[in-house]
């Protein structure tokens, strides 16, 4: 058998060695890679920088792939030294190992600017996995980072690190952004929309010089300005690895010269993926690259035949909701016309170039949702001349099926991994897949960049008899993000309202699903600071009571830790006599019913009352049952009632995903069955104990250890910690228990009770400034937010009584 | 007939309200510069539909779910969207005069003695 040697673990790579595998020839492969991570997907990088996804998210191959398919793997391992005459690779470590055939893989590494300074601490390239990490460890909030090149890694870079709390400036040499995809006109608004997004840029500015000691203190430009810096990150382009093949006598350009075969100067030597020149062009982006794999693996393997003609260049910015796209030529030129959509104050800009009646480039700033059909165009060729009136505007799609059906089957979905419509319905029909997850592994689409995977998934809801929804899944129809995204959203957009929301990245009507759950993350992500909007609510959240079967409503009002008054209980039992309540009930919780009430009773009733609301109706707390704990039990060792009543009164009236209950019991005999809460606290000699994830609904589980404390007020704060750790993390309608399953005990502890002092204070400042904006929702009663907030409208004519008379 | 209601101010934006007629209790919906009206109990067991959540409807129009399980009415039509049942409610024209909400109700309606 021929031995192959590949030098080069990354995308590309791989990605050949698969297709290789996919043929009859047969080799002794070995790969050296001199990272020291199996597989991965780089353009993920910038993911994992801004916390969308962990690192072991983005793995493509993992070890064991590499052991099914009997390949050699040597990881940190770099190649020093390629010797043609003895067909010899040398490794650092002093290994040497003789190939049959031998592909360069090597990608390309950093362009670093001639500037001073650039070895110092917490100065980064943005290349690979040890970059990202090195980023995470020093990026948190209050530190600065400056950005030097306002390219794609830049931006992408840029908006991780702001993500990860840092401000940041981006220093870019001329007066637009991505200037190499953009005109000035994109390159403007992409500015100003970067600005919008917090992000300061520098542009026609030019960085000297990294100062500092030991670490960066600063940036210095040209003209002797400087500006603070904790964190620099240079993102100034990219230039292929080929010093190692132009060392062995292969001819190189600025990459390693390959021919439409990947052949290089040497029979038995390939190249392929960034490291490569090909027709005078390198390639940046992965998906012409995958092209080549192809081809490299016809012609290793004797099918010696398909060719690489080189791509028309295509970009597409990452960042969440600012879309980017740029293909072919985007100057104008004698010749060229330009077509343009130019809406400044939408923040929107479309640029087609068109020559001969042919798609010869475009440019998309604020709006990418078309770029897939331009991409055809372009790719194809195709003659516009009877679209001509229309090349900026589709038909208007009424539904997302019929949008799909409009795809063309040769068009490509995925255009990172190059997988075409086509493709994709025959692999949902052969391997009879159902899920998105299995589409992925099976097709590869959607593991690049991961903007097709709406459309992926409406062609797998549309095509596969047996569509089954990811985890991952987004909110409702009306608009297509995750609950993760839309956090991120409406906190870096800075929006307040939930209609604003929807206007901008729904549908403008939204649903009885998404409404609350942006109702709920609009009040927690603004600490309750937002517009509050009545019709975005469940009935039961506008009028504060619990709706019944017959349209009538129920009043729990709030009695903490269970412990009332006898005039509380009068004013209950005057209250049950005057509006003739039909049912008074002591409830699973500790506390009193009082069932069928009217909705323009409510008002009165809470006055009469004089009592809290006890939100028996919201997503929120619910109450904190105790027992009688030190007070008056012979075995009381903690004063679970005054805990309880101290606890319910930090808490009340604040929102949470789901309801939340709460327990304090006395001693470990569990009187208040606090194991089965959300957050309990079990008094304990000279201790207590914080349980959480507790519940005996739907599902019966009983509550994880968070952490044992000494004091009673530390056992607060930890309850508080967590309170407040759920209200941010945990999805809408996921109770404690589902949310504690989802994280994992360890991460919760280490992000709650474990997390630096400054962390668990800021998540208690957040807490405290929701508690500044809560306040009891039957005030209202008083002062209705509309004046028929709970009365009936009286007609004024055509009503019962006019009739009579 | 068209009978006068009450003051557009009445019903906040994206929300219903319920009025009682002579013979009949309808439930009247701001939709944002139009208003919509259909009668007001729900076809499954009869919940208050003006307490419901509005949402998008046939078309480009709305619809409202109802409080207690769900159902799905549009608005316009009065036809239910959700479940698949082949039930509508009674809807209503409307139009504004003076800035009140006017309601055009048929004759009325026999009344069991
Ligand atoms: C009134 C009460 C029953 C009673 O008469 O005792 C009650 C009544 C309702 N419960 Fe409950 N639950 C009541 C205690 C409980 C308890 C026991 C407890 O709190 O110690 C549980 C088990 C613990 C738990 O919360 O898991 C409980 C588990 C549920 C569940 C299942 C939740 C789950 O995820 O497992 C639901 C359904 C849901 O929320 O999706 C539910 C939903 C409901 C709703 C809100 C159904 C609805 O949507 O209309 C009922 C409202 C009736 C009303 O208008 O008052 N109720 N419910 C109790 C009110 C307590 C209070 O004072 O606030
Ligand atoms: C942060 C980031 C975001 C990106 N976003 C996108 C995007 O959105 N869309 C897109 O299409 N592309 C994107 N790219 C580019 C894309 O990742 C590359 O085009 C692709 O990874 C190229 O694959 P490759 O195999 O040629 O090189 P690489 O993936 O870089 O792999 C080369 C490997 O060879 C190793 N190596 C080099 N020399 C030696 C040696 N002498 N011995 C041993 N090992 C060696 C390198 O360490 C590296 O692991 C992005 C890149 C980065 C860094
Ligand atoms: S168990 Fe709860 S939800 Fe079910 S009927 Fe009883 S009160 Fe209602
Ligand atoms: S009463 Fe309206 S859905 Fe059941």
């Amino acid at each position: 058998m021929e031995s192959l040697i590949v030098i080069g673990n990354g995308m590309v790579g791989v990605a050949c060695l698969e297709n290789i595998l996919a043929h009859k020839k047969r080799f002794d492969i070995t790969v050296f890679g001199d990272e020291t991570y199996a597989n991965y997907n780089r353009i993920l990088l910038s993911s994992v920088l801004a916390g969308e996804r962990s690192a072991d998210e983005i793995t493509i191959n993992g070890l064991d792939w590499y052991q099914k398919n009997g390949i050699g793997l040597r990881l940190g391992a770099r190649v020093i030294n390629v010797n043609r005459t003895l067909r010899t690779v040398t490794s650092e470590d002093g290994g040497v190992m003789q190939y049959d055939k031998l592909i360069f893989a090597t990608g390309s590494g950093a362009f670093i600017p001639p500037m001073d300074g650039i070895y110092r601490r917490n100065v980064f390239t943005f290349r690979n996995m040890d970059d990202t990490q090195g980023m995470l460890r020093v990026a948190e909030p209050g530190k600065r980072a400056v950005v030097i090149g306002g390219g794609l890694l830049g931006l992408e870079a840029a908006r991780g690190l702001q993500l990860r709390g840092c401000a940041v400036t981006v220093v870019h040499i001329v007066d637009t952004l991505m200037n190499n995809q953009l005109d000035s006109t994109g390159g403007v608004l992409l500015k100003r929309r970067m600005e919008e997004l917090g992000i300061e840029v520098m542009a026609g500015r030019r960085a000297q010089a990294i100062l500092g000691r030991d670490e960066v203190e600063a940036v210095e430009f040209m003209d002797g300005d400087r500006i603070p810096a904790d964190i620099v990150v240079i993102a100034a382009g990219i230039r292929p690895n080929a010093d190692l093949a132009r060392q062995a006598g292969i001819a190189c350009g600025r990459g390693i010269t390959v021919n439409d075969f990947l052949e290089t100067s040497d029979p038995r030597i390939f190249a392929v993926g960034e490291c490569t020149e090909h027709r005078g062009e390198t390639y940046g982006l992965v998906a012409p690259l995958l092209d080549q794999a192809k081809v490299l693996a016809a012609t290793i393997t004797d099918n010696r035949g398909p060719v690489f003609e080189g791509w028309k260049p295509a970009a597409k910015l990452k960042i969440m909701g600012l879309d980017v796209f740029s293909a072919g030529e985007f100057q104008e030129t004698p010749g060229t016309d330009a077509v343009r959509f130019d809406d400044p104050g939408a923040g929107i800009y479309k640029k087609l170039l068109v020559r001969d009646n042919k798609l010869v480039g475009c440019v998309l700033v604020g709006d990418a949702s078309d770029s897939n059909r331009y991409m055809d165009w372009l790719r194809s060729n195709t003659d516009l001349t009877v679209r001509r009136r229309s090349l900026l505007f589709p038909e208007p799609v009424t539904d997302k099926g019929s949008s799909i059906a409009d795809i063309p089957d040769s068009e490509t979905v995925c255009g990172c991994m190059g997988v075409t419509k086509a493709k994709i319905i025959s692999a949902i029909h052969e391997h009879g897949i159902q899920s998105m997850a299995q589409l992925k592994e099976c097709t590869r689409a959607t593991t690049g960049c991961g903007s097709c995977a709406g459309l992926c998934e409406g062609l797998l809801k549309a095509v596969s008899p047996e569509f089954e929804e990811d985890t991952k899944r987004v909110l409702c129809k009306c608009l297509p993000f995750t609950q993760d995204n839309l956090r991120e959203i409406i906190q870096t957009q800075k929006i307040k309202s939930v209609q604003e929301v929807l206007e901008i990245y729904g549908n403008g009507i939204g649903c009885e699903i998404c409404k609350p759950a942006l109702s709920y993350l609009v009040d927690v992500v603004w600490c309750g600071d937002h517009d509050e909007d009545r019709s975005a609510r469940f009935i039961n959240d506008r009028v504060h009571a619990n709706i019944q079967n017959d349209g009538t409503f129920s009043v729990v009002p709030r009695m903490r830790g269970g412990v009332t008054t006898p005039s509380e209980l009068r004013r209950i039992a005057d209250v049950a006599e005057k509006y003739k309540v039909p049912l008074v009930k002591v409830t699973g919780s500790q506390r009193i019913d009082l069932l069928g009430i009217k909705k323009q009773d409510l008002p009165n009733v809470w006055r009469d009352l004089g009592m809290p609301s006890g939100q028996a109706y919201a997503k929120g707390l619910r109450m904190v049952k105790t027992c009688v704990g030190t007070e008056f039990c012979r075995f009381g060792v903690q004063d679970a009632m005054g805990t309880g009543i101290e606890l319910e009164k930090r808490l009340e009236n604040l929102f949470t995903p789901h309801k939340t209950k709460l327990g304090v019991t006395g001693c470990p005999r569990n009187c208040a069955e606090v194991t089965v809460k959300d957050i309990g606290l079990i008094g304990q000699e000279g201790s207590w104990q914080v349980v959480v994830g507790g519940a005996a609904g739907k599902d019966v589980r009983k509550a994880d250890l968070l952490i044992t404390v000494e004091t009673t007020e530390e056992a607060i704060e930890a309850a508080l910690v967590f309170f407040q750790y759920y209200r941010e993390n945990g999805h809408y309608l996921e109770r404690s228990y589902g949310f504690v399953e989802r994280l994992g005990m360890e991460k919760i502890r280490k992000e709650t009770v474990y997390a630096p002092a400054k962390d668990k204070k800021a998540l208690l400042r957040r807490l405290q400034k929701s508690k500044a904006f809560s306040r009891d929702a039957w005030t209202e009663g008083l002062t209705p937010v509309n004046k028929t907030q709970f009365v009936q409208i009286q007609p004024m004519e055509g009503s019962a009584r006019e009739v009579v008379q | 007939m068209w009978t006068r209601i009450t003051a557009v101010e009445s019903i906040p934006v994206r929300e219903g309200r319920s009025v009682e007629l002579a013979d009949r209790e309808i439930a009247i919906f701001n939709l944002g510069g139009r208003f919509a009206a259909i009668d007001a109990q729900c076809p499954h067991r009869g919940g208050p539909l003006c307490d419901g959540i509005v949402t998008g409807g046939q078309l480009k129009g709305h619809a409202v779910v109802c409080p207690l399980h769900g159902w799905k009415i549009d608005l316009d039509s009065g036809a239910v969207l959700k479940p698949d049942v082949s039930v509508r409610v009674e809807t209503y024209d409307v139009r504004v005069d003076g800035g009140i909400i006017e309601v055009d109700i048929p004759c009325a309606r026999k009344r069991a003695a």
